[in-house]
């Protein structure tokens, strides 16, 4: 491999570091008016009365737009694949401005105004009154007979969903020991440095054009239209450069609103850029998610039978529902072998904010509760909690019995072994003695699985075109998302590699315009450098291959036995023929025959492989103060081939940072009187500094997956997945006291210990 | 943009006065750090403000003939931190100061306007208290001269009247001469945070490990910041040992009233004056040239 | 609207303009002067995203007027290329993979900036407690620090 497999710079490196990379708040528009939505300050209960006759009299306020101005139909918002069958539809519960009052912030009216500080000024003087409901911020509170429905004809249910195999009664009977536990995960928020926001103005042919910061620019465009009521083909959607996603842009959030709003002032250009505050609230959270776990053990460690249940809490609108706790149901089936199998899961809504995608979409939470479940289990049986997991794993040649996928490559006994050496797990283990010191310390670790994309569930389709230039150079569009993560750079990398030149000589399109690039779902389900690169490659193949028999043609030799190799067309036995530039130049130009070299191909995949990994965790905790100080960390992957190590470890970086904030910082707060959310800002919602986060080891085991385009399973989401449960592990182990519920932050532990006789 | 409808400069302390008198609604700025930040949360709405950034004698930091540290009020913490008076006489303060938020916000906030807050959880509040610092106020009556600990009068609110400008911080020579100090701040991060409870322990040694002198402040234990002076009592004249670190944390327990929120729990808040009281004063002893036996 | 002239350098240039008093510098540098690179993402001084130096020192100038500017020197990230050369500390982050969505880089480059024109020398925590008022979602600040660490060293 010349191209993929090297630690390639960024192609959008340079811009970034000169602050020339335009955002969406970057880019100028003359004659810009500014969005202010009007939220409520109650979370459960209906506008009575509202009054924006102030607001509306305002000098340089526009417009005041309410709910009683805007469609009266609903639409859904999760960055799904749309489908033809109704019954897979998402679900369709947001208007573009509601008087039903859903979560504290939810968007009763928005105003339009000359800038943002009238616009802000305006919303002062807008007076409403409200009829309260009791504030539903738990299941129980959802479930109970009697409850307030958050939408009607739900009974605050979005959906419930369960699976059996194999005989359950005769499996659980087979056990020598059965064990129960409950856990539970906290609501948190992803946090992209850039806030959402989007702007959006009416060309002169009257189309809506929206230019947002988003990771799905095509289910983008479908959303609006169906929020506005109006064709597709009548919204563009554009992307410029985006400041981070992680899963709150795979989600329509601000768009419709903005595309609405200019309609009604003319096709003026109006933007909303929300501020961090109703980021918070206002776009999408992490699924908090209960767990109950039963599972049923021989006295050798075999596990005969398991079973989980699980509720997800997500908040006032469905967003991407129930399709989170569904996925947590999978992993949960795929990583660990047995003979019955059981799940039940339900999705309630709540009076909290909307919760949808986040990075790993269900699978830091079931991790949590499966990984820290499966080290008490060998913790009680006294068995090595390595060999104990390494004797249930699923195996090379597995296939899932509902999906019906394959894994033809699993590298977790690597994984594991990797970690455990890079930790010097046995040596540590073997030196530490009992301890009774005010600091202890223990180690941890936790595996995970995933998937790359969504099939068989969805479509997973990927549209790549490439055109060669007069001098050899390409440009390369994709439908796939760039929004930090490095997806333009890997597929530089992958059409440079299949079409044999220098990765600089591909130029990468990174803007998207649903005008413009090739269809293409979106940046989600770490699915783009499987997917979207399945995609790439036949589009270079293409290329070459119209190359060489161009080249063919102007040679005399018969393209079977020519290839290209450094921008250069190559015989059998690598000897140059003609520099790649002749060819692409006789191309465009042979008076004869001209016909640039174009592709443009769309790809359906059919497959999807299992990636694997784990965490091995060190941590002290002290004793008397409850704060936990990871010591090292080491996050191994079973990701296939690694097409950039220094992306690569990039991922695992911030993946591991996020996964320790999870596990130890994080969480949204809500009064649990009135459902108002408490630190929706980045003082009081800890993510961690520079200061606060550990030396991240990163590791590789790279297997070659051979359903992938170059070996490759999905990369970006895996690395959040088990830090929790690894700390969580190594807290028990340092500790001997198990915390079931995130975050495990310093009040959480001292209670504990203080509960324990510990301090 | 920021709703401000009126804005003016004072290019001297006695302007400044003059100002405010002139227009109650004026408030002072000097930073910004926190009341810019009010007026973007709309917590204050059509902002008159009066600059104290003007005035190059607020941003001083000297020493008198008499020994007396002086700070101006408008010195930021980045400042204080790094300034050879404070780091020689008083580097507790400069380790305290250095625990505000991140080095962009200790560029810009101000030890005065950190005081005038009147929050338990500022930064340089336990550490001025523990060197019984003594605020400068000057206003058209005339000047006055009091001890932090009678400013603070409530939760976000000081003892700052009418038309009146905090000008300097003073610490006296035998405030904090041949003490030793120590400062920690608990919170939830180790940069841009809010203390959950914050300790500064300050003390003197004589003769074998004999304190002869020793003041605990606390934030965040009470409304204001505060001394726990029985503590402190128990402590002077006692040799040090683990056992005396024991009861001086146990003591400050009983002299604290943390209240409980959602960022921490009445009864967490008591488990940190304990424990971090111990830490600090412990720091403070090795500090202060104290031998851990 | 009260607005106020000021006389200020930007990126090595005499800038004399009238600010309206409500602005903060980082309103005037994105809204008037085009100095994008300086972003928004909190706008009251939690992030560092909006990061420029004063006279030498970070500051976010979300939460500084623009009216203090008066009299000052201000650098953002669009004056650290020169002549079309990255800066040591640009081309440090370009190294070491410091940059993914690249919204908190030009602040972090700022004050990895201030930090070299010191002049002093740097630990590792010390580096971690100068660049811990910014935040860093992709990254985990760890190729950061390493971007840092290269160019501050010898």
């Amino acid at each position: 491999m010349q191209s993929v497999g090297k630690s390639v710079r960024r192609v959008d490196a340079v811009a970034k570091v000169r602050g020339m990379a335009d955002y969406v708040d970057d880019i100028f528009v003359k004659d810009m008016l500014q969005v202010k939505v009007f939220r409520s300050t109650i979370a459960n209960g209906r506008v009575k009365k509202l009054d924006v006759s102030r607001a509306r009299a305002l000098p340089g306020v526009v417009v005041v737009v309410t709910y009683e101005d805007v469609p009266k139909h609903t639409f859904p918002t999760a960055g799904h694949p749309y489908n033809k069958d109704p019954k897979h539809q998402d679900v369709a519960d947001r208007r573009l401005l509601t008087d039903r009052v859903r979560f504290f912030g939810d968007e009763i009216a928005a105003v339009v105004a000359v800038d943002e500080l009238t616009a802000v000024k305006a919303l002062r003087l807008i007076d409403v009154e409200y009829e309260q409901y009791e504030p539903i911020l738990t299941a129980e509170a959802a479930l109970i007979d009697g409850a307030v429905e958050i939408h009607e004809g739900t009974k605050n249910i979005i959906a419930r969903s369960e699976y059996q195999l194999g005989d359950w009664e005769e499996a659980l009977a087979q056990a020598d020991e059965i064990f129960e536990d409950e856990f539970s995960t906290s609501t948190v928020q992803p946090c992209a440095l850039e806030n959402h926001g989007a702007y959006a103005y009416m060309d002169a042919s009257g189309r809506v054009v929206v230019c947002t910061s988003t990771q799905i620019p095509h289910i983008c465009r479908r959303v609006v239209g169906q929020a506005l009521g109006i064709p597709w083909g009548r919204v563009r959607v554009i992307k410029p450069c985006v400041g981070g996603g992680f899963g709150s842009k795979q989600d329509v959030v601000v768009e419709p609103l903005v595309a609405f709003l200019t309609t009604v002032v003319g096709g003026r250009p109006v933007k909303l850029v929300l501020t961090r505050e109703e980021t918070f609230i206002a776009s999408r959270v992490r699924h908090a998610i209960q767990f109950k776990l039963k599972t049923g053990v021989k006295k050798d460690g075999a596990i005969v039978a398991r079973q989980m249940t699980a509720v997800s809490l997500n908040g006032g609108y469905a967003s991407h529902g129930h399709a989170i706790v569904d996925n947590s149901g999978e992993k949960y089936r795929h990583l660990y072998d047995q003979l019955a199998i059981k799940f039940a899961a339900t999705t309630v809504y709540t009076n909290m904010p909307a919760a949808g995608a986040m990075r790993g979409y269900g699978i830091p939470q079931v991790m949590f509760a499966l990984d820290c479940h499966m080290e008490d289990i060998a913790r009680a049986l006294r068995l090595d909690p390595l060999d104990f997991r390494l004797k249930n794993l699923n195996k090379t040649g597995y296939t899932d019995p509902i999906l019906g996928i394959t894994v033809r490559s699993n590298g977790l006994p690597e994984c594991i072994a990797k970690g455990r050496r890079l930790i010097r797990w046995d040596e540590k283990k073997a030196a530490r003695r009992q301890q009774s010191g005010p600091k202890r310390r223990g180690l941890g670790m936790a595996c995970f699985c995933y998937t790359a994309g969504t099939y068989p569930l969805n479509l997973e389709i990927a549209g790549a075109r490439i055109v060669m230039n007069q001098d050899g150079s390409v440009q390369l569009q994709v439908g796939a998302v760039e929004m930090g993560q490095g997806s333009d750079t890997v597929f530089s990398q992958m059409a440079a590699e299949t079409l044999g030149i220098p990765v600089d000589m591909v130029h990468l399109i990174s803007e998207q315009d649903t005008e413009i690039t090739p269809f293409d779902t979106g940046a989600y389900a770490s699915r783009q450098t499987y997917i979207s690169g399945m995609a790439v490659k036949k589009a270079a193949a293409e290329i070459k291959d119209k190359v060489l028999r161009h080249c063919g043609l102007m040679t005399g030799i018969s393209p079977q036995s020519l290839d290209i190799a450094d921008a250069w067309v190559v015989d059998h036995k690598g000897a140059r023929v003609m520099p790649l530039a002749e060819v692409a130049l006789d191309g465009y130009y042979n008076l004869a025959c001209a016909a640039p070299f174009t592709a443009d191909v769309t790809n359906s995949a059919t497959t999807n492989p299992l990636s694997y990994g784990c965490t091995f965790a060190e941590v002290e905790v002290d004793l008397a103060t409850g704060k936990v100080k990871v010591l090292e960390i080491y996050n191994v992957h079973d990701s296939g081939k690694i097409i950039n190590p220094q992306l690569a470890e990039g991922q695992v970086h911030g993946g591991v940072s996020m996964g320790l904030g999870y596990a130890l910082y994080e969480q949204m707060i809500f009064d649990p009187a009135t459902g108002e959310p408490l630190n929706n800002n980045l003082l009081d919602y800890k993510l961690m500094t520079a200061a606060d986060t550990p030396e991240i080891g990163p590791a590789f085991v790279e297997t070659d997956e051979p359903t992938a385009p170059y070996g490759n399973k999905s990369m970006g989401e895996p690395p959040v997945m088990s830090p929790a449960p690894a700390v969580r592990n190594a807290i028990l182990d340092a500790t001997g006291v198990k915390f079931n519920q995130l975050p495990m932050n310093p009040h959480r532990l001292f209670e504990r210990f203080k509960a324990e006789g510990l301090i | 943009m920021y709703d401000i409808v009126n804005y003016e400069e004072a290019g001297t302390v006695q302007e400044a006065i003059r100002l405010l008198q002139a227009n109650p609604r004026a408030r002072l700025i000097a930073g910004g750090s926190d009341l810019l930040v009010k007026i973007y949360k709309g917590k204050i709405t059509d902002a008159e403000l009066v600059s104290l950034r003007g005035i190059i004698a607020l941003k001083d930091i000297s020493i008198e003939g008499d020994g007396t540290v002086r700070i101006g009020a408008c010195a930021t913490f980045s400042r204080i931190a790094g300034h050879p008076l404070i780091r020689k006489h008083v580097p507790v303060l400069a380790e305290a100061v250095s625990r505000v938020g991140g080095p962009q916000i200790r560029n810009i906030g101000t030890i005065g306007g950190n005081i005038c807050n009147g929050v338990t959880s500022s930064d340089s509040a336990p550490t001025l208290f523990a060197l019984n610092a003594l605020l400068r106020l000057e206003g058209a009556g005339g000047t006055r001269v009091a001890p932090i600990q009678d400013f603070y009068l409530g939760p976000g609110k000081v003892d700052l009247r009418q038309a009146e400008v905090l000008t300097e911080i003073l610490l006296t020579k035998e405030n904090y001469q041949g003490f030793g100090g120590h400062y920690i701040k608990f919170a939830m991060r180790e940069a841009m945070d809010i203390a959950s409870l914050s300790c500064a322990a300050v003390c003197k040694i004589v003769g074998q490990n004999v304190i002869a002198d020793f003041r605990l402040a606390l934030g965040v234990a009470a409304p204001t910041p505060m001394r726990c002076l029985r503590a402190e009592e128990i402590a002077r004249g006692r040799v040090f040992s683990e056992e005396l670190l024991l009861e001086t944390g146990r003591t400050a327990v009983t002299e604290v009233n943390p209240r409980t929120s959602w960022r921490a729990t009445r009864e967490y808040r008591l488990q940190l004056v304990e424990e971090l009281s111990k830490r600090a004063f412990k720091q403070a002893f090795v500090k202060a040239g104290g031998v851990l036996l | 609207m009260i607005t106020k002239k000021i006389n200020c350098t930007v990126n090595g240039r005499q800038v004399s303009i009238e600010v309206d008093i409500r602005a903060s510098l980082l309103d005037v540098l994105r809204d008037s002067l085009h100095l994008t690179g300086v972003k928004k993402g909190c706008a009251v001084g939690e992030c560092g995203a909006c990061t420029v130096l004063i006279n030498g020192e970070p500051y976010d100038s979300c939460i500084y007027l623009a009216v203090w500017a008066d009299g000052q020197v201000i650098n953002t990230i669009e004056g650290e290329c020169k002549e079309g050369r990255l800066s040591k500390v640009q081309q440090a982050f370009v190294d070491e993979g410091a940059v993914q969505c690249g919204f908190c880089t030009p602040g972090l480059i700022m004050s990895t900036t201030a930090m070299l024109q010191s002049g002093k020398k740097f630990t590792r925590e010390e580096i971690k407690a100068e660049l811990s008022g910014h935040m860093c979602r992709c990254t985990g600040y760890q190729n950061i620090i390493k971007a840092a660490q290269k160019a501050l060293e010898d």
